[in-house]
């Protein structure tokens, strides 16, 4: 399919994929926004949730969060590869940071399999119930970014579609806010 | 990209094609047979409250249980599956490349993927009505306890698979809603500046932003109903540590907005078409922009007046009962700009502009009935009353149905390339507005006097089983079988008028925007040569000109015309 004239025309001068990934982004945030923020007036009206978070693993979150960021690094040299129209480095940084991705939800399910085996699940009680659903939400977009990813990065080894890389990478950042937010929320305010 | 005719199956054509004109028919089309699918509803039970006991014709008798799931549902259908796909998404569709002069939307294949997840949660919801247990019976508000856990609703498969069905529409019109607004940043004909944009595509621009900026909370906290109803979290239970207030914040911080993403398009499609018809330009359209935002900015901190009796604290119903009553002022504004704009007209009394004019005589009445709702001291009283009731049915139905007429009835020539019948739609029109008050005023009353909203039987309650009740709820009910009948009339005219109906011709209506020089209806592609844009689209009755109106894309005198952009 030929893409309309509708599609290459620019009035405001910011391309359209860029401006519609952050369109994205925005009706992402609230999503997520209200997640959070139901979660944090039950954490202000629970004291007791501060328990139950001592018994997530500290450590565990921390490397995830190091692989996650860390991920986003070659998202940045994958665009910054994309600008020089390498294609072909683009798509190798990006496998990187799609690797990074798949650790962090190996990890995730490695230790969501601790957690389930100490008796800690979805509905021992809301703490709980907060803890896999938000942290289930993000690695589902964690999960999602892989797999966009990869079809960006094979279009971008043909040297097609390159502005792609950076639409994907704004979006992989994006993930990578979202951790940032719930890796204290979960982990650290005990 | 050619406009050569080309030769295409019926199912690429019709059912899976990324031609914005016919995805917004898929939405119109499906937005229209949940309508008769939601009035059917609507027959059944308020045949139930004006003749209780007996059976209904065509439905048969109405248990406690099938009311419960048929009122719910018909308010789910009416503003999930009627108003946000005929307003926002068809008229969306079909007008905004032609209104802003390109070819398609952006994303073509985003937009055909957005109706297949539509029509799929279409489906759902229909099918919600044949698993065990039947539908979903818990109001369109779908508050916890009673949605969320199946002890209560007693409709185990039924409430999820009316939330999953909800939880796709949102989806779909999330999509839907970037790709509205993308377009409308990016893709304007070379020319057209920010404020020589028809106000209906602004107001559908506003509409998605406020969807897009107020549903994420409730997407989440339907995943967490989710999860209560099906594996047995306790979000919304406090004995658990949850909490049922959360979801009518979540579910009016949304719901409250909601309103005015389907009010928006209404009031804009009702200012076109007031302008065409009285010949004359917008009164103040810069105020009708700044009066939308403001609108939409406001909408966001009025929703606990939706929770006055829900144990939220006095000093929170104070502060919630201000941001409401404000913001009349942005919606009386726009009510007194069609008002301005009609006076000095030179009024043509169309059915389009019969509609236009229905729409804002009778908003208002929904309007003013609000203030007193907003009011936490009178609220407090009305609360889940019938009053509430014969409010948001005047000011949902205007928008809904009375805007959807006026949007369908103004349109349908550029959208057919046939005229429809004026005669049977001056007659569909009185035959559908009289009913409408002879519905809602005696429901007024009766919710003054008491009658709550959610009960299936009166003569179980001696203070509201008396005869003059019970005549007001009768009148009601003939009042809406007669406004449902007359919608044969609409459908007769529609087909019958697309089939064999006056030629239309591209501009029957001597109208300034920039679709009406588009061919009607038009080809694949929109435009011969896409446009260029010199003026506002609000320029008639021009002094000094002859003629009196002033196409958008009308070179100024002793201009040529200039380099068309070239075909990429």
């Amino acid at each position: 399919m030929s893409k309309p004239i509708a599609t290459t025309r620019s009035a405001t001068g910011i391309p359209t994929g860029r401006l519609a990934v952050w369109w994205v982004i925005a009706s992402e945030i609230v999503i997520f926004g209200g997640l959070l923020a139901s979660y944090i007036m039950h954490r202000l009206g629970h004291p007791e949730f501060g328990d139950y978070a001592s018994h997530t693993n500290t450590w565990i979150g921390a490397f995830n969060t190091l692989v996650l960021l860390s991920s986003s690094l070659s998202a940045v040299l994958a665009h910054q590869a994309a600008e020089r129209k390498d294609g072909e480095r683009a798509a190798k940084l990006l496998g990187l940071t799609m690797l990074g991705g798949l650790t962090f939800a190996g990890v995730k399910a490695a230790e969501w399999t601790m957690e389930i085996s100490s008796g800690f699940t979805l509905t021992t009680n809301a703490f709980w119930s907060f803890y896999y659903t938000a942290a289930g939400l993000h690695a589902l977009h964690v999960i999602g970014g892989v797999v966009i990813m990869g079809f960006v990065a094979r279009d971008a080894a043909q040297g097609k579609e390159l502005q792609r890389v950076e639409l994907i990478g704004n979006y992989w950042h994006f993930v990578d806010v979202v951790w940032i937010f719930l890796f204290p929320l979960l982990y650290i305010a005990k | 990209m050619s406009n050569a005719p080309h030769e295409e199956g019926w199912v690429k054509k019709y059912l899976w094609s990324t031609d914005h004109k016919i995805i917004g028919f898929q939405y119109l089309f499906t937005g229209m047979a949940m309508a008769l699918l939601g009035g059917f509803f609507a027959y059944a039970f308020r045949m139930q409250l004006g003749f209780p006991g007996k059976s209904v014709p065509g439905y048969g008798l109405v248990s406690p249980n099938e009311y419960n799931a048929l009122v719910t549902n018909h308010g789910t259908i009416m503003i999930f599956w009627f108003a946000m796909p005929v307003l926002i998404a068809a008229f969306g569709n079909f007008l905004i490349p032609l209104m802003i002069g390109c070819d398609d939307m952006v994303f073509p294949r985003l937009n055909r993927l957005s109706y297949q997840i539509f029509l799929l949660s279409a489906v759902i919801l229909i099918a919600s009505f044949f698993v065990p247990g039947g539908a979903f019976g818990g109001a369109w508000t779908a508050y916890p306890p009673l949605s969320a856990k199946h002890q209560y609703s007693l409709t185990p498969a039924g409430a999820t698979f009316w939330l999953l069905a909800v939880a796709l529409e949102f989806v779909a019109f999330l999509m839907g809603g970037i790709n509205f607004v993308t377009t409308v940043m990016n893709s304007r004909a070379p020319g057209m500046k920010w404020h020589q944009i028809p106000v209906v595509i602004w107001m559908i621009v506003v509409a998605s932003i406020v969807f897009m900026a107020s549903v994420g909370p409730l997407v989440a906290g339907a995943v967490m109903l989710l999860f209560d109803q099906q594996f047995g979290t306790g979000f919304y239970d406090p004995v658990r540590g949850g909490d049922p207030i959360l979801w009518q914040h979540l579910f009016w911080f949304f719901g409250h907005p909601e309103v005015y993403v389907v009010l928006l398009p209404a009031v804009g499609i009702v200012i076109d078409v007031i302008a065409v018809f009285a010949r004359k330009k917008v009164f103040a359209y810069k105020t009708v922009l700044y009066t939308a935002f403001a609108t939409g900015i406001l909408s966001f901190f009025v929703w606990a007046h939706h929770q006055f009796v829900a144990g939220i604290d006095p000093r929170m119903a104070n502060v919630f009962t201000a941001t409401t009553v404000l913001i009349s002022v942005p919606i009386a504004e726009m009510i007194f700009v069609t008002i301005a704009t009609l006076y000095g007209g030179s009024i043509r009394l169309t059915t389009p502009m019969l509609w236009a004019l229905a729409f804002v005589a009778e908003f208002l009445i929904g309007g003013v009935t609000g203030i007193y709702l907003g009011s936490s001291g009178s609220d407090i009283y009305f609360h889940d009353t019938y009053f509430v009731l014969a409010h948001f049915h005047y000011t949902f139905v205007p928008i809904a149905v009375i805007g959807s007429f006026a949007g369908v009835t103004y349109w349908f020539p550029k959208m057919f390339g046939k005229m429809l019948d004026e005669k049977l739609g001056k007659l569909h029109f009185w035959a559908t507005i009289i009913p409408f008050n002879f519905i809602f005023i005696p429901l007024f009353i009766t919710g003054a006097a008491g009658d709550h909203r959610r009960i299936h039987d009166y003569s179980r309650f001696p203070d509201l089983a008396r005869a003059d009740l019970q005549n007001l709820r009768a009148i009601a009910t003939v009042a809406t079988v007669a406004m449902l009948v007359a919608q044969v009339i609409f459908f007769y005219n529609f087909f019958k008028s697309m089939k064999s109906g006056k030629r239309a011709g591209n501009n029957p209506w001597n109208a300034n925007t920039l679709e009406w020089s588009a061919a009607s209806p038009p080809p694949h592609g929109n435009f011969e040569v896409l446009p260029t844009v010199y003026r506002g689209p609000y320029e008639y009755s021009a002094p000094g000109r002859e003629s009196d109106f002033w196409p958008q894309d009308e070179p100024p005198d002793g201009e040529t015309e200039p380099a068309q952009e070239a075909a990429e």
